[in-house]
């Protein structure tokens, strides 16, 4: 009997992890400093095993003093290391922002360009735990709005891994933005999207390419990170019903692929923009300005989004599972501006 | 503390074209600035920060620098820039807004960047401390004994930024040292009305690290305590806290109108001008006669003189250059 050789499935933080490790090994000069990195592996895995392969001087824990950390990892990167500072979660930016927009972001343009940041910032986004408004928040166009940081947010353990392996190669400062519900936690509800084929050695997947995860021509969704995940389920739903929805994921917030979603639109004629973060100034209405300005005269129905309506994150699981996108709500918005 | 007479020399003359440096360009930000004051008129606009007075706190420790040592500067940094050896061409048409500018006219005076001396300046108060700690984290890691300094005014001592700076280098045992420049005046408010402990050196036991004070705005004393805490931490001795009581002869900023500040305050600070100071050391311990002085004088002012002629015979950046450098190819 013949055997085929099986694909070897990491989660999310192994393949985050495997990314800095290899890199790591690599390059002496790569090295991880942030809250918890050390003994804990990060409190949603992403350095664990990190400490026993390169030892405390590598992976350094840090006091809780962001402001410190990560200003030093911009003095650091400013001296040719390639630093990654991981900040616990998103939710925690407002306590060293000034170090992150006004520096980090800012000292590569300000120098015209004699000083170089190439430097990874790691931060843990999203909600769907109940763990209330300032532990739950999916940033994403907080930094992406600001000039200067190239922000990523993957999906799949394939593309954690080839993108983190981009972003510490890249010489400049990356936002490395991570679904908690995305790294293939035991101790969270397992979802099967955070757990995938991961190949050994070491690749990379481009910062600035959105992926088209299902190909479609009666709809476009653009989603990312769980917003993605949502959609394709949302898609085998749709598709039952002979409605052919083409699922975007865009992976990277900043650039933005403008390319890949006007393409579709021209296909699909429709779009629809799920984001987990909040509607008003974000990215739903980037994605949608970007379509209304290229490929306005391409559309059969006006452009739908479904975001975080403007609220902070509640704690209830039914108000939160109200106010965060799914795959329901996915189905239906998509049904009724078919039909509309 | 014998200082080397190479050392005394080298300190007036930094000293001597800081303050002429400061002294050209408070001129040339006034220009179109005038009889109404505009702040963005002129070829300099835009706030200006000038250090008139505090030029010891920069010479003292400077001297004892290599270019390969770090310094990080505040939103008041000529005279930093100048002792660490910035560029002095680069440096002036970057605050002329000018293409051949440090930053390509894109930082401005607040934003000066000389990798080539280790040297960058930034606009928020305490925003500098960690990034003169990445400067020696990584020194630490590759093995060098390279030390990095921060100056700081006295209003940031209360900021967050220094307190988990110095937690961080003295957990990490890093060569670093923070110059607090008590210059008496957060813009406006005063450090006793600011500033709970009467001396900033003396929040280095609640680190566990050195601290030392110099009074009087003295280069000399500035020199000495500098030698102390450089030699201490290069040789990973531990960070040191130094604060030094200065003078700011200027506004807080150009067109600042100063009424916080008691009629005479100024005037009388000038009549202990450090520069004037050590001129008449030297001249009394005989190092130097009066007309070398004013032959070395002459030499740096026409340094500054060329660095001016060159920022504003320099061109303008395209208009479209704005869009260039947010990010590195």
């Amino acid at each position: 009997m013949e055997t085929t050789k099986k694909e070897r499935m990491l989660t999310g933080n192994k393949a985050m992890a495997e990314a800095i490790a290899q890199e790591m090994e690599k390059n002496p000069e790569v090295f991880v400093l942030g809250e918890d990195v050390g003994k804990y592996g990060g409190i949603f895995g992403s350095t664990e095993g990190l400490l026993g392969k390169f030892g405390p001087d590598r992976v350094m824990d840090t006091p809780i003093s962001e402001t410190a950390f990560i200003g030093a990892a911009i003095g650091a990167a400013a001296e040719g290391m390639r630093p990654i500072a991981e900040l616990m979660f998103v939710d925690f930016h407002g306590v060293c922002m000034d170090q992150i927009y006004n520096h980090m972001a800012k000292i590569p343009y300000m120098s015209g360009g004699n000083v170089k940041l190439p430097m990874v910032l790691t931060t843990a986004v999203g909600g769907g735990y109940n763990d209330a408004a300032q532990h739950s928040q999916t940033l994403y166009s907080s930094f992406a709005h600001l000039p200067g940081m190239k922000v990523v947010a993957p999906t799949t353990p394939y593309d954690i891994k080839g993108m983190m392996t981009s972003a510490i190669r890249d010489d400049n400062p990356v936002v490395f933005m991570f679904h908690k519900s995305l790294q293939g936690l035991g101790w969270m509800d397992l979802i099967e999207a955070s757990v995938g084929h991961v190949p050994e050695e070491s690749y990379t997947v481009p910062l600035g390419k959105a992926k088209v995860m299902r190909e479609g021509k009666d709809v476009t969704i653009v989603g990312i990170q769980m917003m993605t995940v949502y959609a394709l389920e949302a898609a085998n739903k749709l598709a039952k019903e002979g409605i052919d929805a083409e699922v975007i994921d865009l992976r990277s917030l900043v650039p933005l692929d403008r390319e890949t979603i006007i393409h579709s639109v021209q296909k699909t004629h429709n779009l629809l923009v799920v984001d987990e973060d909040y509607r008003s100034y974000g990215m739903t209405a980037e994605v949608s300005a970007v379509v209304a300005e290229e490929a306005l005269y391409d559309l059969e129905h006006p452009i739908k989004r479904l975001a975080i309506p403007d609220v902070p994150i509640p704690y209830s699981r039914p108000m939160e599972n109200y106010v965060i996108p799914n795959a329901d709500a996915i189905y239906k918005q998509v049904k009724a501006m078919i039909s509309e | 503390m014998e200082i080397p007479k190479e050392k005394l020399i080298w300190m007036y003359e930094t000293m001597v074209k800081s303050r002429y440096f400061e002294e050209q360009m408070e001129q040339a930000y006034m220009e179109g600035k005038a009889p109404a004051f505009n702040i963005g008129a002129g070829p300099v606009p835009g706030e200006m920060h000038l250090s008139n007075g505090q030029e010891p706190a920069a010479v003292g420790i400077c001297a004892h620098l290599t270019d390969d040592d770090t310094v990080t500067s505040p939103h008041r940094p000529h005279h930093h820039a100048i002792a660490k050896g910035v560029d002095l061409k680069k440096m002036t048409a970057e605050i002329f807004g000018k293409v051949t500018g440090l930053g390509k006219g894109k930082g401005g005076h607040m934003h000066l960047f000389d990798p080539s001396v280790k040297f960058s300046c930034g606009g928020i108060v305490g925003a500098g401390i960690p990034h003169a700690v990445g400067a020696v984290l990584t020194a630490k890691k590759r093995g060098t004994d390279d030390v990095a300094v921060a100056f700081i005014g006295e209003g940031a001592a209360n900021s967050g930024a220094f307190h988990e700076s110095l937690n961080l280098a003295a957990l990490w045992n890093l060569p670093l040292i923070v110059v607090v420049e008590d210059n008496k005046y957060g813009i406006s408010v005063t450090k006793e009305s600011s500033t709970a402990v009467e001396s900033n050196d003396l929040r280095a036991p609640a680190y566990g690290i050195a601290g030392e004070k110099v009074k009087d705005n003295d280069p000399m004393a500035m020199y000495e305590a500098s030698k102390r805490a450089v030699e201490r931490t290069r040789a990973g001795e531990g960070p040191a806290i130094i604060e030094i009581e200065t003078y700011r002869y200027l506004g807080h900023f150009q067109g600042d109108p100063e009424l916080y500040r008691p009629e005479g305050e100024a005037d009388s600070l000038r009549e202990k001008d450090p520069i004037i100071r050590l001129k008449n050391y030297m001249l009394e311990q005989n190092l130097y006669t009066e007309e070398e002085l004013t032959e070395r004088e002459e030499t740096v002012k026409n340094e500054v003189d060329q660095a001016f002629e060159f920022a504003r015979n320099s061109a303008d950046p395209a208009p479209e250059d704005a869009l260039q450098d947010v990010f590195a190819e």
